[in-house]
Order: C-alpha cells, then structure tokens, then sequence
C-alpha cells in the first residue's frame, strides 16, 4: 500500500525532508519505522530513540503498535510544545 | 451548545479586540476568562527568535477536540483557542484562549485545562534561536504530568 509519511521538527531536520510517499506492506507503525530505519543512516539516527517520537495517524495520536489498516498519511514528530 | 472557534494563523492578533468581542452580548454569559501567552526573553536577553512550526490540518482537530473536551465536562457558552505560527520575536503574543460561562469557576477551570492540553496534545512545535544558535524546544516531564490533573 502507499502511505504519506510526514516528518515534524528535528524529525524533518534529521531525515531531511518534510513528506514522502512510500510503497510499504507493514502492517504496524513499529513496522514501518523498522522498514524505514533499514533504508539510510538518517532514518535509523532519527528513529534511534523512539521515547522521543510521536506518531500521527490520519491525524490522529497513536501507539507505536496500532495498526495501518485503511491509514493513508502517518506522521512522526517530538513531544508537542504548544502554548 | 457551546461556540467554539478555533483559529491558528501566522500573523498577529488583537488581544484586546479579541478580548471585546468574545461572548460579547450574550445575556447567558456571567464570566469570560482570557490567558494570552507570549514569547518571554531567556535571562540574559540572548533570545533572537522563536519558530513555531506545526501540523495544519490536525492543529485545528486537535484544538477543536480539546475544545469540545472542555465543553463536555463544564458549562461553558463560548471557547475561543487562538495559536500563531512561524517566525515571533520576545514579547510577541503568541497564542490565547477565553472561556464563557454563567460563573466564573467553570470558566477559570475550564482556561486552566485547554492551557495543560495545548501545552502537550496540540502538533506545534517551538525552535528558539539564540546568539549562540538554535535548538528545539524539549517537551517538559511537567507538562505531560499536569495532565493527570484532570
């Protein structure tokens, strides 16, 4: 399946870019995240402590074990500092 | 039925307009309370810049169910959450939120809770660049912690 992936803050600085589309067959966001740490270096320091990412689902917080199904955009970030 | 606005926008905003026209004319209305934040200066005045980058599309959501949360748990006539984004210097507002309601002790806690919920479930994030160079802001243990306040 084809996801959107959005990256926020350092996570965007990290890996360098601010979305991409990948071609995936995860079925997790832990999934995913161990598909994307394979790809480059970039990835895997961005993904190295995943304590200090959140993930986004359809816009949406949630777990790093919920599932992809029917999700189209996932999106990384750190702890949100509003206010 | 309580009215909600949400508004997230780059450029500034008229606190004290803002302020006027909140609730104004509602007869079911005893109470507004207004927090407005602002970009506060580092001790020593090093403070250049602060970013505010975030996540169009699920900022609003986010706000509005916090928002709606607040709704939920007290009586409230109106919300307002106003944040900005983008490039804002010290002393620049950066955000605000107002609550309405018949009496003022819903209206009191119900600013005290969007604030703790902005603070750690709405997707911005702050860079603040000093002389010395920039940095994101890290989420504080606190914040997360006030949360379980409520």
């Amino acid at each position: 399946m084809k996801l959107d992936i959005l990256y926020f803050a350092w996570l965007r600085e990290r890996i360098g870019l601010p979305r991409e589309t990948v071609e995936t067959e995860a079925t997790t966001v832990n999934a995913l995240v161990e598909e994307l740490r394979a790809r480059e270096e970039r990835y895997a320091l961005a993904f190295s402590d995943l304590a200090a990412v959140r993930v986004a689902i359809d816009q949406e917080l949630r777990d790093f074990d919920a599932s992809l199904a029917g999700a189209r955009e996932i999106a990384f970030f750190p702890p949100m500092t509003g206010g | 039925m309580t009215s909600i606005t949400i508004r997230v926008q780059r450029g500034p905003f008229d606190f004290g307009a803002e302020c006027t026209q909140f609730a104004d004319g509602r007869q079911d209305t005893g109470a507004v309370v207004t927090f407005c934040g602002i970009v506060r200066e580092h001790e020593g005045a090093t403070l250049e810049m602060m970013e505010i980058e975030h996540y169009p599309g699920m900022t609003e959501r986010a706000l509005d169910k916090i928002a709606r949360d607040a709704a939920a748990r007290w009586s409230l006539t109106e919300v307002l959450i106003l944040h900005r984004y983008g490039p804002l210097t010290p002393g620049e507002r950066i955000m605000m939120v107002a609550t309405a309601s018949a009496h003022r002790a819903e209206a009191f806690a119900a600013a005290d809770f969007l604030m703790d919920y902005l603070k750690s479930r709405a997707p911005f994030w702050k860079k603040e660049t000093t002389r010395v160079g920039s940095d994101w802001v890290a989420a504080k243990d606190s914040d997360e912690a006030a949360l379980s306040r409520w």
